[in-house]
């Protein structure tokens, strides 16, 4: 092969007829164009005519060159061009084709298995043997060579696996005799690959190859500000590039399906990204795993265990909070303990039972009523784990004085006691070290926990198997019972630091958290898996597959703690005694990079070859010039005559368009900015008069109804009121202006789509300079307002992010009942009662004599209702009404009355509070002296 | 008999809105062949002419007994004097005629020939005895003639002449003479045929069908023209410098054709295969019409 630059030929001899040219040019140049032969009866005419001069005898230069041109192309073509050619040479000696066998592998796996396939099959024609080898699973003793086609039934029996290789460097260092090295990398940097290559090296020729596709990973999800955060990797960071992380787990019905998802995007330059999934406690905690979509790879899936399970626990005091005196509340440290790692629950007992939390909290309450304590036994019965706080009302009490409470582990002597206080003998007590087998065992005991006041367990047989902490003098601080299922754990102080320093310290969260009332934020650490085993349940398979790991020996708690990914502790969920631990592939710590290779190593792509032969070019090349010298030809020799030119030019400008439009259409009609003129036309239409409008939901029928109803309701104004408006327009909240238009009817669907935060800030300030949005859920006849219709929850979805005040229902007195007629309800084409409005000041008081209050000076910025007005006000192009509203007169005069709130909200937006200043009338006529 | 029908059917299309036409006749008394055209004394015809008084030597059976009766002296029945006009129509047969420049257009001869045969088609309705020159179809009237002309003209002749010329021996001393062609071979053997048919008191019309082609010389390029039948070239190697030539001599050669007509009394039209045929029969039918 002949290699110029970046151009080698496959054929060079063919070249020499290059030297051809010129002698091709001088007979082209020498032989006229061919004549036309016609028949023609006028030729009697023609004898004797000479040619007055000899044009075309000679054909035009240009003609030539391209002619010459044509042809060189077509011997440089046939001479086999190839750029960046491979100039290989058949190696000799044994061939090992190294295979890293990692997860990072799995994606491209099948890829690899082909380039080792080919890799086999040149080493075959070169009559070498070969060596398959995966790094993950080196061979015992020296390297298997054999005859390459042996090698390629056992291939599809190489896997991947989801570690990375252990001992590689001992592995290449004892390896002996001579040999090439092919090894097909995974393309992630590791520290085990510069003395895999030197000991490989050492032994002979080594050619790398990579994928070109990236390597990506998940790291283990974790939570950050009340949301999963996840850490998406990528080993290159050149360009950007967007991916989908999916939650997956079981649903209700279990089910195993995907729960939620978000999108990433890495950008150009960065090697990871934050993705943040914000899941109701409910679907979070049921979350198994989490993988990076259309991935095959173990590290784009990231196994969950109780990291990620957040625990709900029920704060119940029992004193009224006393406001402003946060820290003396009982439950403060506690929420300050439980917020960052649990959810809390608050409300009344009975409700928190009904919610079934995994635990509740009571902070020194005594006495609990008989049906509150049946079903608050009956629910740790069941598994739950109930905590209780002493304080001076437990103190206090006769609870478990004589007998035993059932919600209580001890019984407690009266009063309980004080130690080290101004009143009292002693010193306060510290803590004595946890005993083996108390849950805390293994937690530090800092030295300034003091605990000043206690209540006092009564002696019992059972005090000492109940007891899991004391004082140093031996009293009982925290016991437990077992009770059902669960257990009722009793702290002998207060929650707050009235009566310990406890709560202020960091031992006070680890109880809880040994406790399990709290989740623990981070791994088990090895000195607190100590001593256990655990049982690999789910393994993960190096293509990101999660498998029933069948019997597979325990490991110890201490191993599994510091474990990597490895034969003996594989990825996958290991399950304890009372928890589980997932073992990722991508550890919080791993970082994922290209690897880097000596400049002296070749690197290659997977792909079979990268060269590119130019011979198809050259020909197509060659084809397209005679195509272009026969056109010219017909044009020099006058065989295009005029009819003939005009049937030929459509055919050329439509292979020049082609060949135009191949590139990729990048000429693109560059006009006057469209936008900023539709902007104009929609400001002018918008404000030219007034004019209603209407939420488009992406609903074809819901926007038509709405349009309709403002269509009914401009009629009803104009006819009735001095506001005429124009006809209604439809508002795309992502697009259009708000600013226009003093009112916003706003079907709510469920199905409609949620605005963009761009949207959302324009709705604010929206909202915030005067406007208003009527949201209409249009289910009043089967749901009552805020109880859960779907068009409900949809509000609330859609309403969330909106600068909302307060609501209340409209009071009697609001004003929008009465600002042109005089109302007490508001149906639409249902008669719901619920219609909410901004909520009046606390301090609103009526004016003595006036029939209403002073309230709100300026328009209440949502109202909110379901009674589906638009339906009750649409007419067709008739003015016909197209939805019937109730039944005979009654049903009319409902609709007659939907007019009246209608002309009522609009003449609200537009007057505003006018009507209420009528309060202030007596004062106008008295301060005019009349 | 395929061939045939679209001639005769275009011809009969052709000549369809035109009544029949009785050609211009002023010898003919030369012509003894009876026919429509009343002399205006008695003779041999179809038409009462007059009663004379019978005369001796009058045959018995020429009187006339009921003019007879109502007199005394006998009376002879005379008829009118009737004689037909006979028409000469010669088609170029040669194979200049066999072209045509674009597949849309028909061939000269084609249109020739469609013209010919509708004035045919005219003249023998009217009555008129119509012959076809160079192919022995000597004048007869009625409608087989019409039957043997369309198959004389559909017959091609294999091995006809380059360009046609007209024989003016064959057509009758007196009559009227058709030719069609388009006059591009040598003018000398028109001439003679021309000047032979003045000494022969015969008059008539000369159509000249062109096409389109040939008017106006849309070629270009390193040409080699060809006669029809390929025994004449001519090379060229800008065809489109010769335009202005070609066209220059093609006026001549019109010009030489009228100043031909006007010499000895015939009528001269130009033809293009391009146009409608009927402007050229309604040209026709008004010049064998008129009596030269």
């Amino acid at each position: 092969m002949l290699v110029l630059g970046p151009l080698g030929f496959a054929a060079p001899w063919l070249l020499l007829g290059l030297a051809a040219l010129p002698v091709l040019w001088l007979i082209l140049r020498a032989i006229p164009p061919a004549p036309i032969r016609r028949r023609f009866p006028g030729v009697a005419l023609l004898l004797g005519l000479r040619d007055a001069e000899a044009q075309a005898d000679r054909t035009p230069w240009w003609l030539l060159a391209l002619r010459c041109l044509a042809v060189a192309a077509l011997i440089a073509g046939f001479a086999g061009p190839v750029l960046n050619p491979d100039p290989r040479e058949p190696g000799s000696g044994p061939l090992l084709v190294l295979l890293d066998g990692t997860w990072a592998d799995a994606r491209d796996w099948p890829a690899r298995l082909d380039r080792a396939t080919q890799a086999l099959a040149e080493a075959e024609r070169d009559g070498r043997t070969a060596a398959v080898v995966a790094l993950t699973d080196p061979p015992a003793g020296d390297l298997p060579f054999r005859a390459p086609r042996s090698w390629e039934g056992q291939l599809p029996g190489i896997a991947p696996q989801p570690w990375q290789p252990q001992d590689a460097p001992g592995w290449a260092q004892g390896l002996e005799g001579d040999f090439d090295t092919i090894w097909l990398s995974d393309g992630t940097a590791q520290d085990w690959r510069a003395p895999v290559l030197a000991a490989l090296q050492a032994r002979g020729e080594v050619r790398v190859f990579e994928s070109a596709r990236d390597v990506l990973g998940l790291a283990p999800a974790r939570f950050e500000d009340g949301a999963i955060a996840l850490t998406a990797l990528r080993a290159r960071t050149d360009g950007s590039r967007g991916i989908v992380v999916a939650a997956h787990g079981p649903d209700p019905n279990g089910i195993e399906r995907e729960l939620a998802h978000a999108d990433a995007l890495f950008e150009d330059g960065a090697g990871q990204v934050e993705v943040t999934l914000d899941l109701p406690p409910e679907l979070r905690n049921r979350v198994t795993r989490f993988e990076v979509e259309g991935v095959r790879s173990a590290g784009a899936v990231t196994l969950t265990d109780d990291t990620l399970k957040r625990r709900e626990v029920a704060l119940i005091a029992g004193r009224d909070d006393r406001e402003g005196l946060e820290l003396l509340a009982p439950t403060h440290y506690l929420e300050q303990a439980l917020a960052p790692v649990a959810d809390i629950l608050d409300g009344d007992l009975d409700e928190v039972i009904l919610a079934n939390p995994d635990a509740i909290v009571l902070a020194d309450v005594a006495t609990l009523p008989d049906a509150q304590a049946r079903a608050l036994a009956e629910w740790v019965a069941g598994g739950g784990l109930l905590v209780r706080f002493a304080g001076p009302r437990l103190a206090a009490s006769e609870v478990s004085r004589d007998t035993e409470d059932a919600l209580m582990p001890v019984r407690l002597r009266a009063g309980g006691r004080s130690v080290g206080g101004a009143m009292s003998w002693g010193e306060p007590k510290a803590l004595r070290a946890f005993r083996d087998g108390s849950p805390f065992a293994g937690l530090e005991v800092p030295d300034d926990v003091q605990v000043t006041a206690q209540v006092m367990a009564q002696p019992d047989p059972q005090l000492s198997e109940r007891t899991i902490a004391s004082l140093t003098d031996g009293t009982p601080l925290v016991t437990r019972k077992p009770l059902g299922e669960g257990q009722v754990v009793l702290f002998h102080v207060t929650a707050n630091a009235e009566w310990s320093s406890l709560p202020l310290s960091g031992l006070f969260v680890q109880m809880l958290e040994r406790l399990a009332v709290s989740t623990r934020a981070a791994r088990p650490e090895a000195a607190e898996l100590a001593g256990t085993t655990w049982r690999i349940s789910d393994r993960l398979t190096a293509f990101g597959r999660i498998e029933e790991a069948g019997n597979l020996p325990g490991v110890p708690g201490e191993t599994l703690a510091a474990a990597a990914p490895a034969p003996a502790t594989p990825p996958g969920l290991y399950a304890g005694e009372d928890r589980r631990v997932a073992l990722n592939v991508i550890g919080p710590d791993t970082a994922l990079a290209p690897a880097v290779w000596p400049a002296g190593v070749p690197v290659e792509g997977l792909a079979v070859t990268r060269e590119r032969p130019l011979k198809g070019w050259l020909l197509a090349l060659a084809a397209a010039l005679l195509a272009v010298d026969a056109i010219a030809s017909l044009w020099i020799g006058g065989r295009l005559s005029r009819g003939g030119a005009m049937r030929v030019a459509p055919m050329l400008a439509m292979a020049l368009g082609l060949a135009l439009a191949l590139p990729g259409g990048t000429a693109r009609a560059q006009q006057g900015d469209p936008q900023a003129e539709t902007d104009e036309a929609f400001a002018l239409a918008a404000t030219s008069e007034t004019v209603l409008a209407h939420v488009l939901t992406g609903n074809a029928e819901i926007d038509r109804i709405a349009e309709a109803g403002l269509r009914g309701l401009g009629d009803a104004l104009f006819a009735r009121t001095a506001v005429e408006p124009a006809d209604p327009m439809g508002i795309d909240l992502e697009r259009d202006e708000l600013a226009f238009f003093p009112f916003l009817y706003w079907p709510v669907s469920p199905d409609q789509a949620q605005p963009s935060d761009a949207a959302y800030a324009r709705l604010n300030a929206y909202l915030r300079s005067g406007g208003m949005i009527l949201f209409d859920t249009r289910d009043a006849d089967v749901a009552r307002f805020g109880q859960g219709s779907p068009a409900g929850r949809k509000l609330q979805e859609l309403a969330r992010p909106l600068d909302i005040p307060p609501l209340e229902p409209v009071p009697e007195d609001h004003v929008l009942t009465r600002t042109f007629y005089l109302l007490q309800d508001f149906p639409g084409r249902f008669a719901g009662n619920d219609v909410w409005v901004e909520a009046a000041p606390p301090d609103a008081e009526a004016v003595e004599g006036m029939p209403f209050r002073d309230l709100n000076d300026n328009v209440t910025p949502v109202v909110i209702g379901g009674n589906d007005w638009a339906a009750a006000w649409a007419v067709d192009e008739n003015r016909r009404p197209l939805f019937p509203v109730g039944r005979g007169f009654g049903g009319e005069r409902q609709r007659e009355i939907a007019y009246r709130f209608g002309v009522n909200l609009v003449m609200h937006v537009l007057t505003g509070n006018y009507k209420s200043d009528q309060v202030h009338v007596p004062a106008l006529l008295d301060r005019l002296g009349q | 008999m395929s061939a045939i029908a679209p001639l005769r059917s275009r011809a009969e299309a052709l000549a369809a809105p035109f009544p029949a036409l009785l050609a211009g006749a002023r010898h003919l008394a030369a012509s003894m062949a009876a026919g429509s055209h009343g002399r205006r004394r008695p003779g041999q015809g179809d038409e009462f002419w007059q009663y004379r008084a019978a005369q001796p030597g009058d045959e018995l059976r020429a009187v006339d007994w009921r003019r007879s009766g109502r007199s005394d002296t006998h009376f002879v029945r005379q008829k009118e004097w009737q004689a037909a006009q006979s028409v000469s129509v010669w088609v170029d047969p040669g194979q200049s005629m066999r072209f045509a420049s674009r597949a849309s257009l028909p061939r000269k001869a084609d249109r020739a020939a469609e013209i010919a045969l509708a004035a045919s088609v005219l003249l023998i309705h009217g009555g008129e005895r119509v012959g076809l020159n160079d192919h022995g179809l000597p004048p007869r009237g009625g409608e087989v003639q019409l039957m043997r002309m369309a198959q004389a003209l559909e017959r091609d002749l294999s091995r006809a002449p380059e360009y046609g010329v007209p024989n003016a021996r064959e057509i009758p001393p007196g009559a009227r003479a058709l030719f069609l062609s388009d006059f591009l071979g040598d003018i000398d053997g028109l001439r003679d045929a021309l000047t032979a048919a003045a000494d022969r008191g015969i008059s008539g019309a000369l159509v000249q069908v062109l096409d389109p082609a040939e008017e106006a010389f849309p070629f270009d390029g390193r040409t080699i023209f060809e006669s029809m039948g390929g025994s004449i070239r001519h090379e060229t190697l800008k065809a489109g410098d010769l335009r202005d030539r070609y066209l220059d001599r093609l006026a001549a050669r019109k010009d030489a054709l009228r100043a031909l007509c006007a010499a000895a009394g015939w009528q001269y039209t130009l033809h293009h295969t391009g146009q409608p045929a009927a402007p050229a029969l309604l040209w026709l039918y008004a010049a064998l019409e008129r009596v030269a």
